[in-house]
């Protein structure tokens, strides 16, 4: 069972990289504006870079 | 409307990078095109670094490179393009609902992942609890891992209730947040007893997903007040930020509105606003009152007329002398009626807080008999202690804190979708008790614009073609009437009188019957004449109509059980011909703003519960006193501001639709805490008789808010379909 001491670290591990991405995504305001992030990925004539 | 050449600097901010940056509020832009459009012209501007259009706020941020920025040519690109632009207070621009967005979006998410990892622990203990091989020891190390990966996401998600819950004991009184509360720490705390002491029973999965659980229940919360303040405007925007002040010397100069003192001369340019209360005392122009009183018929002015704020100037250049500085005029005291009013509403006693005033003494009476009964039956202190916390852990109100939120997301998105924009959940809970339903007539039972009551002939091509020149509202009816086409040449607008233009060579004029040369005659103020240079006048009147659908909707409010009353401030003949119109038998006219809040505030007294439906200014503080209000989408800024729900279209029959919504939702909510009751009434008396464990808690509280969260769902689909 001593695999645990790995494997379990390494798991948590894992999820915290996904957990520091979210928090970046939060962070970055990618949930401020739903409506617009949804138009710009469509319309090449918008500035759509990350805002 | 024409922006003034004035100091606008005190509008731009600076952000953190040193840049200078201003924020406006642009209306009309909803579509990628709009967004390209302004974004691609703003940006063009000379000194503009970048511009940014936040579709889902409507709001514009804009960087200066340097210190040249000039937001006057801002606010005008927007405008050129057709969209209204108005500036924001840098102060007020920070947002803190923003902020509290983000906050609890990274507390779902440390959640989220809070639980999900835990998870990952239990379930081998869960095996373990039936007869599988698992060592103590194995379990303990278990219990380890999964108490270093939830207590800090539990401390740290959980911070939201703890600090309500908080305050709330402050206060003395005992929230939905102070059993959560409670509930979290003390499952943590008994957990690491447990797992200290080598036990079976730590609930670490139960403790982050009780907190996950609920958290989605406020994120949702939060979602529905962040779309309907998007929708809410600032009152205090209506009036114009800039007034015209004339110096001693003559001069004109740009002054924000808050320094016009009492005596000041001020000059209102055509298609301006009036910034304060005040008489004219130089120049003839027609004002539109509609704002302040709901008349829809221009009222002329001439020096010597008492002017209010917040009018709308039709014609031509007015100077006057304020009689009263921005706090005392007639809107800002509108404005402390609605926050009168608005205090009135915060009364109001949520479902949600109804329902923990009877759970919190009951669940924690319950936990400690059991402990007290456990203890004498002669089962020890521990095991005592331990089904006392199993009492409380089980009976956490998960359910109880996703009844109403997820009942109240699917009912806005229904009404959402319908173009019906709710404000709170609160007032989706007083709608469901409205019981009587008092309406305002222009604007809400009527369209509130003129329309030319005669079918439109030849004649109305060539007095369009004048009609087109002017801002007056039976002009711009006229030339509604009679669709696109060309302007006349060389018009000329006589304040008050009328037009005055060449059309195919002929000289003609468009206006009052005196203007126009129609001798002896009583005009009326909702007609317009015409004619070409001394030939037949031809007569165009116009009269406010009523929505298509007014006649019905009020037959279905009453068929709902609704009684229905009209209060106006338009003349008693007009009401009562419309109250006649649309089977309504109780009208009122001639209403001030302070008598239509008062009349709210007596049958309120009389123990009716209102619904108001109003537009204009002169009802925003009675969209403020009453249990519930509605505002159409065309209404002003301080009424949709007041109004719980604000609704798009010409169709009346929304305020059918959002009353039937907002009962079914209130049906819905009680089932889901009698569902809830019923589960805690199972559930209780097991973890007293001591049959909880760990994966029994953990299934019996995802399961109650699977139901919860699913009866919620048949909102979308079922109940008071119209």
């Amino acid at each position: 069972m001593t695999i645990l001491l790995f494997l379990a670290p390494a798991s948590v591990l894992l999820g915290l990289i996904g957990l520091g991405a979210f928090w970046w995504t939060v962070r970055n305001g990618q949930y401020d504006d739903p409506a617009g992030d949804a138009a710009r990925i469509l319309n090449d004539q918008i500035d759509d870079r990350p805002g | 409307m024409t922006v003034v050449e004035a100091d606008l600097s005190a509008f731009v901010g600076h952000t953190k990078g040193g840049e200078h940056r201003l924020e406006l509020l642009v209306r009309g832009a909803s579509c990628a095109g709009c967004m390209a459009k302004i974004e691609r012209a703003v940006a063009a501007l000379p000194s503009v670094s970048t511009a940014r259009l936040n579709l889902s706020t409507g709001k514009l941020a804009v960087t200066f490179a340097g210190t040249g920025g000039d937001p006057a040519r801002v606010v005008a690109a927007v405008e050129d393009l057709g969209y209204g632009a108005r500036l924001y207070d840098p102060a007020a621009a920070e947002d803190q609902y923003g902020r509290e967005g983000r906050r609890l979006a990274l507390a779902l998410g440390v959640a989220g992942f809070g639980a999900a990892n835990v998870m990952m622990f239990t379930v081998p203990v869960w095996a373990g609890l039936f007869g599988q091989e698992l060592h103590p020891a194995t379990r303990t190390v278990l219990y380890w891992f999964a108490a270093m990966v939830a207590t800090p996401c539990a401390l740290f998600a959980g911070m939201t209730f703890f600090k309500s819950a908080w305050s709330s004991l402050r206060r003395g009184r005992a929230n939905m947040d102070v059993p959560i509360s409670i509930g979290v720490l003390l499952t943590l705390a008994v957990s690491f007893y447990e797992t200290i002491t080598g036990g079976r029973h730590a609930y670490f999965d139960a403790a982050v997903s009780l907190i996950f659980l609920l958290l989605i229940g406020r994120y949702l919360d939060h979602k529905l007040r962040a779309r309907a303040r998007s929708a809410a405007r600032d009152l205090l925007a209506l009036q114009a930020p800039v007034a015209r002040r004339i110096d001693a010397a003559g001069l004109e100069r740009g002054v924000p509105v808050g320094q016009v003192a009492v005596g000041d001369r001020l000059a209102i340019a055509p298609g301006e606003r009036i910034p304060v209360d005040g008489l004219v005392t130089d120049g003839r122009s027609t004002i539109d009152n509609a704002l302040i009183s709901g008349e829809t018929i221009p009222a002329p002015v001439s020096p010597g007329s008492f002017i209010h704020a917040g009018a709308l100037n039709l014609g031509g250049r007015l100077v006057m002398r304020a009689q009263a500085a921005v706090a005392d005029s007639a809107l800002a005291e509108i404005a402390r009626l609605m926050e009168a009013g608005a205090q009135s509403k915060s009364a109001f006693v949520r479902l949600a807080d109804r329902a923990a005033a009877i759970y919190v003494p009951v669940v924690h009476t319950v936990a400690l008999l059991t402990f007290v009964t456990v203890w004498l039956v002669g089962l020890g202190p521990h095991e005592a202690l331990m089904r006392a916390a199993a009492v409380l852990i089980i009976t956490c109100p998960c359910a109880l804190g996703l009844a109403a939120p997820a009942v109240q997301v699917t009912a806005s998105g229904r009404l959402f979708r319908a173009g019906v924009l709710l404000k709170s959940g609160a007032a989706l809970e007083r709608l469901a008790a409205v019981n009587h339903v008092v309406f305002d007539k222009t604007g809400v039972l009527t369209t509130g614009r003129p329309q030319l009551l005669d079918p439109p002939d030849a004649t109305v091509r060539y007095a369009a073609m004048l009609a087109r020149a002017s801002r007056h509202p039976l002009a711009r009816s006229l030339a509604d009437a009679a669709g696109d086409g060309p302007v006349a040449d060389d018009v000329v607008e006589t304040p008050g009188l009328g037009l005055e233009g060449v059309i195919c060579g002929r000289r003609a004029r468009l206006g009052r019957a005196s203007f126009v040369g129609v001798a002896n005659y009583q005009a009326a103020e909702t007609e317009l004449w015409f004619a070409f240079d001394g030939e037949t006048k031809v007569r165009f009147r116009f009269a406010d109509t009523l929505r298509p659908d007014a006649a019905r909707t009020i037959e279905r409010l009453k068929a709902l059980g609704l009684d229905v009353e009209i209060l106006s401030g338009d003349t008693a003949g007009a009401v009562a011909g419309a109250a006649a119109a649309v089977g309504v038998e109780r009208w009122r006219a001639g209403m001030t703003p302070l008598d239509k809040a008062a009349a709210i505030a007596s049958l309120r007294r009389a123990g009716w519960r209102v619904l108001m439906v109003g537009d204009g200014l002169n009802d925003a503080a009675a969209l403020a006193g009453a249990n519930a209000s509605m505002a159409p989408g065309a209404a002003v800024d301080a009424s949709q501001n007041a109004a719980d729900l604000v609704f798009e279209g010409e169709d009346l029959g929304a305020v059918v639709l959002a009353i039937e919504t907002a009962r079914a939702a209130q049906r819905r909510a009680l089932e889901n805490f009698g569902f809830s009751a019923l589960y805690n009434v199972i559930a209780a008396p097991c973890a007293v008789l001591g049959l909880v464990n760990p994966f029994v808690a953990a299934l019996a509280m995802s399961a109650s808010s699977l139901i919860v969260t699913l009866n919620a769902l048949r909102m979308t689909y079922a109940g008071g379909r119209s």
